[in-house]
C-alpha cells in the first residue's frame, strides 16, 4: 500500500487474501483470493481457479504482486493473457528471495528485490524499498 | 517513552541489559519486550511478550523504538513514523545462527531516523541525540519514491 501511488494514473483493481487489509486501507470491493502455500495444494488449486478468474474478468494490461502464492498464481494467469507482469519481492526477505520470488524470477517480466546485496542487475533487480 | 523489543523468537539479553543499565540515567518511562530472555530487568518495566495490538498502542505512545535489528522491528517503525534505533544480533555471541542482521543493518544505515549501534556501550549517547519530542512525520524515503518510480516506468513502458 506504501506502493499505491505509483498506479494513481490508471485503473486499478486491488485483490487480497483479506478483507481487513483491504478495508484498513479504504480499498471497495477488491477480489478476495483464498490464502494458500506449497503444502497445501488443495487450497493451492483453488487459489489458482480464482486467480484464473479474476484474470479473465479484468483483463489487465499489467498485473504487479508483491506475494505471496496467490500473487504467483495472478502473474502467471497475467501471462498467459499476455499482460505485463512485474513481481516485487517483500522487504521482509532480506536475507534470501521468497521461493515465490524466484520462481517469479521465471514467470514475470520483471522481478524486484528491496535489497541491493540480492539483486544480480538483471531478471532480479534492485530499484529502491519501501523502507 | 521509549519501547525495547527483542523480536518474538529469542531472547537478546544483551540489548536488555544495556537498556537496564542506562535506565535509570536516561530519566524517561521504558517498556522492554524480552522474549525468552535470562536476564530480568531491575531498572525498567517490562513483559516477556506483548500480543500484536497492545504492542501497536504501546509503539503509538513511544517517541522512540530500540530493538535487535529484526526486519519486522523496522517496518513497525516506519509504519508508525517512529525513530528506531538498532543492535544487531551477533553469531559469535550465541544471539543468532548467523551474523545476517549485521548485514541488514548495514543496509539499512543511510536511512533516515534509523540508528545503528554495535555495543550496548552507544546506546545512551544514540538515545540522547535523538529529539525527545515525538518525531514530525518521517517524508517517505528516497528509496520508497525510486521504487515508486520504477513501477511506473515499468507500467507505462514495460521494462525498468
Amino acid at each position: 500500500m506504501i506502493l499505491r501511488s505509483a498506479f494513481a494514473e490508471h485503473e486499478v483493481h486491488y485483490s487480497t487474501t483479506e478483507q481487513s487489509v483491504a478495508d484498513l486501507h479504504g480499498i471497495t470491493a477488491p477480489t478476495l483470493l483464498s490464502d494458500c502455500n506449497k503444502d497445501q495444494p488443495l487450497r493451492a488449486l483453488l487459489c489458482l481457479i480464482q486467480a484464473a478468474i479474476l484474470t479473465l474478468r479484468f483483463r489487465p494490461q499489467v498485473v504487479v504482486s508483491t506475494g505471496a502464492a496467490p500473487g504467483l498464481f495472478c502473474i502467471l494467469c497475467g501471462r498467459l493473457i499476455g499482460a505485463k507482469t512485474l513481481w516485487i519481492d517483500s522487504v521482509a526477505n532480506a536475507e534470501a528471495l521468497s521461493l515465490c520470488g524466484k520462481i517469479s524470477i521465471r514467470v514475470a517480466h520483471q522481478t524486484l528485490t528491496q535489497w541491493a546485496h540480492l539483486a544480480d542487475g538483471q531478471r532480479l533487480k534492485f530499484t529502491g524499498s519501501v523502507l | 517513552m521509549i519501547l525495547v523489543t527483542v523480536g518474538t523468537q529469542l531472547g537478546f539479553d544483551r540489548l536488555i541489559e544495556g537498556m537496564d543499565q542506562i535506565a535509570l540515567t536516561l530519566k524517561e518511562p521504558i517498556i522492554a519486550q524480552i522474549g525468552d530472555g535470562s536476564f530480568i530487568p531491575q531498572n525498567m518495566e517490562y513483559h516477556r511478550n506483548i500480543a500484536a495490538p497492545e504492542f501497536e498502542e504501546l509503539v503509538g505512545r513511544a517517541r522512540l523504538i530500540v530493538a535487535h535489528a529484526g526486519i519486522g522491528s523496522v517496518l513497525t517503525a516506519r509504519r508508525m513514523n517512529r525513530p528506531i534505533v538498532l543492535i544487531p544480533r551477533c553469531a559469535s555471541l550465541g544471539e543468532h545462527r548467523n551474523d545476517h542482521q549485521i548485514a541488514t543493518a548495514k543496509q539499512l544505515n543511510s536511512l533516515d531516523e534509523i540508528y545503528i549501534v554495535q555495543s550496548t556501550l552507544e546506546l545512551q549517547s544514540v538515545i540522547e541525540k535523538i529529539p525527545t519530542s515525538i518525531a514530525t512525520r518521517l517524508q517517505a524515503s528516497s528509496d520508497a519514491r525510486k521504487l515508486r518510480q520504477a513501477i511506473k516506468g515499468f507500467i507505462n513502458f514495460g521494462h525498468i
